[in-house]
């Protein structure tokens, strides 16, 4: 319960909102673990994703099932020559064909377009180069998967999932009012701002426990010694290349939750929520004027 | 003032951008090639190693497939027709010129014809090949038990690794070599085939003698193998670090 004591402190005039009539209320609203992981982690996912798209260039398509059946790909990012001798970029989704030249496929300046699925600005390295993207890949995840067991862990034994995560029954009500509050971009204040909201326990708890641990055993499902070591990763997500799809959406996943994220973080009252995830603190949205100080 | 969409303006933001992404860029991809990242990257390789040998038993074995599942063309990758000329030749006659010499550390230095192979027990697995370009394929396998071949020939205790030269050199470059630590060599599924799909092994596949290690990726398992050898060390082979891709940054663990 320590966690959530809360410090009224006293804030001078200059710094207080104008009008609030009334002490602002800082709580502490993340402990110094959940802030060191949520920064190491946000670097990984970084590199973890740019990294993935330079080994996903070295094969642009994906498949369902054990293996490639490599005439009809679920996904493909191909170049074409078209009619004109250009190259275009062509993006193949179940039955559905799109241009993406300049992005997908064929990218890169005007006098050097390049045959690529992913454009340099999103891979890691930038040229096309499968052995550095491993590297740094590995290096990530070694980092990545420990620090997840380990929070994931963290949030479990000291009652931070049951107490700041699960849903209580009686939120379940209020799911509609919180969705039409999020998309009017009104976020909860004053007392009501002491807790995660329910749109946030649920968007934390599936990127938390559904979708991050799904990236990882996805990715140890690629790996054949894996495979021999634990056959059932192969039954569970139905072969290894549905487990490469399904580690491909998971990122995608992952990069949806990072937009919306960076979105609210920046709409909320972006140096509150930054100062609450450097240091800790955090200062109740007073209830009725500007969130930002 | 300026709007947003004047020429001269919005061609400097995209020239800053540009530059910008691209010292960025300039900066990982010098990383990327730094000793730093090598030695990271070593470390992070047999760390994976370590931790798969701990999950993985000497004997997990790597899933079999049904006969429905077989693809049907297996796809060749890499070199798919050597153009060495004693390859050629051997090639040409139907590989009944061609022998195996199995040496280095071993007690009896010896060598196999196709027949002597064909002629040993012999082992048949439907299994999936990964290759590190992310893609996998389903292909029958036969071939003799390289745990077999070692017994044969005595591997000498010094041994900790069995080196596989072979005749391609891809994209004309330098010999592809490959090698496996004695546990993986060992491995029950551990194979030197000559088969496909029931048939001869194909040249485009490796013909007429290719490796099947099933618990690493392809890259691993060396095509147009004309010479086994058991080595203490890898230092004085290609340039030192195991086989043709592992000398181009590859990890020499190739289990994931």
């Amino acid at each position: 319960m320590r966690f959530l004591t809360m410090q009224f402190l006293k804030r001078s005039s200059s710094s207080s909102a104008p009008g609030a009539g009334q002490a602002p209320v800082v709580i502490r609203r993340h402990g110094a673990f959940t802030r060191l992981w949520h920064w190491v982690n946000a670097a990984c996912l970084v590199v973890l994703l740019m990294s993935g798209l330079q080994i996903f260039n070295a094969h642009p398509a994906l498949y369902w099932g054990k293996d490639s059946s490599f005439d009809a790909p679920a996904l493909s990012i191909r170049a074409v020559s078209g009619g004109d001798g250009e190259l275009r970029g062509i993006t193949r989704v179940g039955g559905h064909r799109f241009d993406t030249t300049g992005v997908l496929g064929v990218s890169g300046p005007a006098e050097a377009r390049e045959r690529r699925a992913f454009p340099a600005w999103a891979t890691l390295p930038g040229p096309r180069w499968l052995a550095a993207g491993r590297q740094w890949h590995f290096l990530a995840g070694w980092i990545f998967a420990p620090l997840l067991i380990a929070y994931l862990l963290y949030l479990v034994l000291s009652g931070q999932l049951r107490r700041r995560l699960l849903p209580r029954r009686h939120e379940w009500r209020t799911l509609g009012h919180v969705v039409t509050e999020h998309l009017r971009l009104r976020f909860p204040r004053g007392e009501e701002a002491r807790h995660y909201n329910l749109l946030q326990k649920l968007a934390y708890l599936l990127v938390l426990f559904v979708v991050m641990p799904l990236v990882v055993l996805t990715g140890l499902t690629m790996s054949p010694t894996m495979d021999a070591a634990w056959p059932w990763l192969l039954d569970v997500f139905g072969g290894r290349q549905s487990a490469r799809t399904i580690h491909f959406l998971c990122a995608l996943a992952l990069v949806g939750f990072f937009l919306i994220h960076i979105v609210l973080v920046l709409v909320s009252g972006v140096v509150n929520n930054l100062r609450s995830m450097i240091t800790g603190r955090y200062v109740l949205p007073t209830e009725k004027e500007a969130q930002d100080d | 003032m300026t709007s947003p969409t004047d020429p001269a303006r919005r061609r400097f933001l995209a020239r800053a951008a540009l530059a910008g992404s691209a010292l960025l860029l300039t900066g990982c991809d010098r990383l990327s090639r730094s000793d730093t990242m090598r030695q990271l990257s070593d470390a992070t390789g047999s760390l994976t190693q370590r931790a798969q040998r701990l999950l993985a038993s000497r004997e997990a074995l790597a899933r079999e497939y049904s006969p429905a599942d077989i693809a049907p063309t297996f796809r060749a990758n890499g070199t798919t027709n050597p153009r060495d000329e004693a390859y050629r030749r051997l090639a040409a006659n139907g590989f009944r010129d061609w022998r195996l010499a199995i040496g280095g550390l071993v007690d009896t230095p010896q060598t196999f014809s196709l027949d002597d192979l064909k002629a040993m027990p012999s082992r048949t697995q439907i299994t999936r090949h990964d290759c590190v370009e992310g893609w996998s394929c389903i292909g029958q396998w036969t071939g003799v038990v390289l745990g077999d071949l070692l017994e044969r020939v005595g591997v000498r205790d010094e041994a900790r690794f069995v080196v596989f030269h072979c005749a391609d050199r891809y994209r004309g470059g330098d010999p592809y070599y490959e090698s496996l630590d004695m546990r993986e060599a060992y491995h029950p599924q551990t194979l030197l085939a000559y088969g496909l799909n029931g048939a001869d092994l194909p040249i485009a596949n490796g013909a007429p003698l290719r490796l099947r290690a099933e618990r690493q990726l392809g890259y691993k398992m060396a095509k147009y193998v004309m010479r086994v050898e058991l080595v203490e060390g890898f230092a004085h082979l290609g340039r030192g670090r195991g086989g043709y891709w592992e000398d181009r940054g590859y990890q020499w663990w190739a289990g994931i």
